[in-house]
């Protein structure tokens, strides 16, 4: 099944990360590979290092140990700014929005739009209509926003608009690769169905995806392949079409032995 | 093992139902009832409007017990010549209080660089405007120190310019050498420390070139604050910090430029202060840091940073001035003054508190 002759190099790799916060090691020597044109699902336990491997690797934590290569260029984020320059967006577990500002306001922090001319070089004036005109559009493509709310506060939005939000703005924005932790875990059925339509639309579109969830069917349906995660290790990756839910979970919980290393789907088919 | 369960490579069978589901996204309809709740609502969304209610209230009120003494233009223009120096503290007390932070070392800049430009003009014959803007490099300096303090030292805004406010004023004690400098002197020689002393007179009105500078310090933050990105990011951090920081906010320097603006706008109304006071006194504005702190909260700006807006600040300012000149008109005693204000600072917050419960 794996294939040593593969020649398409990782998006990214990280090797023998370590990650420690005070005497808890939250990753532990783990491994992660994501390839080009792939949605690759993370599972684990709740504390088993998912969001902590996600975050190393877009620069909100810095790895204690270990060495993380994207496009085959050696990386040291100190700040996800750093990684945001070059394309990756996160939609982290607990959105990281500013609730008070608007919709709006919240796409764009960090990279608003000035209006044309001197009144946007001199005087750094923004360009409001048009910061709404494409916050409105990503979130109606979304479907999960009416298009008269787009200057709510966040903070008056439900659970599940506000994933919607923070799933839009990394859509918007990626150009490299996108992570996404747990993004429909506040989800109704409905959005739910439109977030993986759109996990899909964004694979078609040639950016490679990280989802982290805990819903197996989610996982099934969208993943080229799994990572399983356990106790700060990449434990098993495993091709969705040769196991099935069960045997997933039954590795992730330590019930049943990963599969050999030579079974395992450690690059795309 | 091996069993592939094509199933689950589509869609759930309870998904299946979705294609004839309703297509309307939820809209946001308030179905708020009572007069009291669609208040929060609004108050929540325009959180001027609260003391532009109570100013104008006040005003009212103040007009029928003092009457016409009140009213008379040159009164209402001798109140915003009275607050000219609180509310231009007070707009740079609003920068920091709207990143959640606190300055208690404003005033405290903004006398120590009065001292500063009045030695350097008045004693030491540098150069009217060179002195100035010394001062108002010193007031640049002093916000950095505070700013440097508090994110890269990370401590508590509290605390740091609890520190800061007592270093600043002891070097002002020690520059100045407790003595004032006279206004005669400051004409002699450097009469452009008092400019905004000057006024243009408009009927009876007088209108200091001091009051109409605190304006324009309240406009200029203004739109720095609502329409530029940095602005949008103050009110991030103070929201959020951690958040702004992963979306993508560089919120130390952010915070760093928060608190030098912050000792530039204390420099700028150090110049305005000497034009009010007449002279350059180190025992002015001693309770400068409080009663700025005081505006920015009657002004309906949240102690816990990211909400209100800089104006309330300007209206806040005026709500003192318009006390104190309303209860001075009616003759009663100043301690009631103070009694008052006090009476103010508790319900604005109360009512900060209650219109944020909108969003839990
Ligand atoms: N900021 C932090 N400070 C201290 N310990 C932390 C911190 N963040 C995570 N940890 C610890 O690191 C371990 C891994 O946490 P992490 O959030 O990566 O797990 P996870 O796999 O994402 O879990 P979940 O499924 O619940 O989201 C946990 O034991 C947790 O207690
Ligand atoms: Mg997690």
């Amino acid at each position: 099944m794996s294939d040593t002759t593969q020649t398409i190099e990782p998006i990214v790799k990280g090797r023998g990360i370590v990650k420690r916060y005070g005497r808890v090691t939250a990753i532990d020597h783990s491994d992660f590979d994501l390839y080009p044109g792939e949605i690759l699902a993370v599972i684990g336990d709740n504390g088993a290092g998912k969001s902590s491997i996600v975050k190393a690797i877009c620069g909100a934590v810095q790895p204690d140990d270990g060495e993380i290569v994207i496009d085959g260029e050696k990386v040291h984020f100190s700040s996800p700014i750093e990684a945001r320059d070059k394309g990756i967006e996160i939609v982290y577990q607990n959105l990281a929005l500013s609730p008070a500002l608007s919709i709006a306001d919240n796409m764009f922090v960090g990279r608003e739009i000035r209006k044309p001319g001197i009144m946007g070089s001199w005087f750094k004036m923004l360009d409001k209509p048009e910061m709404q005109r494409i916050a409105r559009e990503k979130l109606t493509e979304l479907g999960l926003m009416t298009v008269q709310s787009i200057n709510q506060a966040v903070e008056t939005l439900s659970g599940g608009q506000r994933q919607g939000v923070a799933v839009a703005r990394a859509a918007a924005f990626a150009k490299k690769f996108i992570i996404m932790d747990e993004p429909t875990a506040a989800l109704g059925v409905k959005e739910s169905r439109r977030v993986l339509e759109l996990i899909k639309d964004v694979r078609s579109r040639g950016i490679p995806i990280v989802l982290i969830s805990h819903n197996m069917p989610h996982v099934f349906e969208v993943a080229d392949r799994i990572h399983i995660h356990r106790l700060g290790k990449r434990h098993a990756v495993i091709d969705p079409e040769n196991y099935s839910m069960s045997d997933a979970v039954a590795i992730m919980t330590g019930a049943m032995e990963p599969p050999p290393i030579e079974q395992q789907q450690l690059s795309p088919k | 093992m091996a069993d592939v369960q094509k199933s689950t490579r589509n869609r759930q069978d309870f998904e299946n139902t979705l294609d004839s589901s309703d297509a309307n996204v939820a809209s946001f309809v308030y179905e708020q009832k009572g007069f009291v709740a669609k208040a929060q609502h609004f108050l929540h969304g325009n959180p001027t409007m609260v003391p532009v209610i109570v100013l104008v209230a006040s005003v009212i009120i103040f007009g029928l017990i003092a009457g016409e003494r009140f009213f008379s233009p040159f009164n209402l223009s001798l109140i915003l010549q009275q607050v000219s120096i609180i509310g231009i503290l007070a707009a740079a007390q609003s920068l920091v209080i709207l990143t959640a932070g606190i300055d208690l070392s404003v005033a405290a800049i903004m006398v120590l660089m009065s001292v500063i430009s009045g030695k350097l003009a008045v004693e030491l014959g540098v150069p009217a405007p060179l002195a100035l803007l010394i001062g108002f490099g010193g007031g640049i300096g002093a916000g950095l120190l505070n700013g440097f303090l508090v994110t890269k030292i990370k401590l508590p805004p509290f605390i740091t310019t609890l520190g800061t406010w007592n270093i600043f004023y002891a070097l002002m004690l020690w520059l100045s050498g407790a003595q004032s400098i006279r206004g005669e002197d400051i004409d002699n020689t450097a009469p452009l420390l008092k400019i905004f002393g000057q006024a243009i007179s408009v009927g009876s009105a007088r209108i200091t070139f001091g009051s109409i500078l605190m304006v324009i310090v309240f406009a200029v933050l203004w739109y720095l604050l609502n329409k530029t990105a940095w602005g949008r990011h103050v009110y991030a951090i103070g929201d959020d910090k951690e958040a702004a920081e992963l979306a993508g906010i560089r919120t130390d320097r952010t915070l760093i430029s928060v608190y030098a603006l912050a000792g530039l706008v204390a420099a700028i109304g150090a110049w305005a202060s000497i034009g009010r006071v007449g002279s350059i006194s180190p025992t002015s504005f001693y309770e400068g840091n409080l009663q700025s702190i005081t505006a920015v909260v009657i002004g309906g700006i949240s102690l816990f940073g990211g909400r209100g807006s800089i104006l309330g600040a300007l209206f806040g300012a005026l709500i003192v001035g318009v006390f104190q000149s309303g209860l001075r008109l009616a003759q009663v005693d100043v301690l009631w003054q103070v009694f008052a204000i006090g009476w103010l600072i508790i319900i604005a917050v109360a009512i900060d508190q209650w219109i944020r419960k909108v969003s839990s």
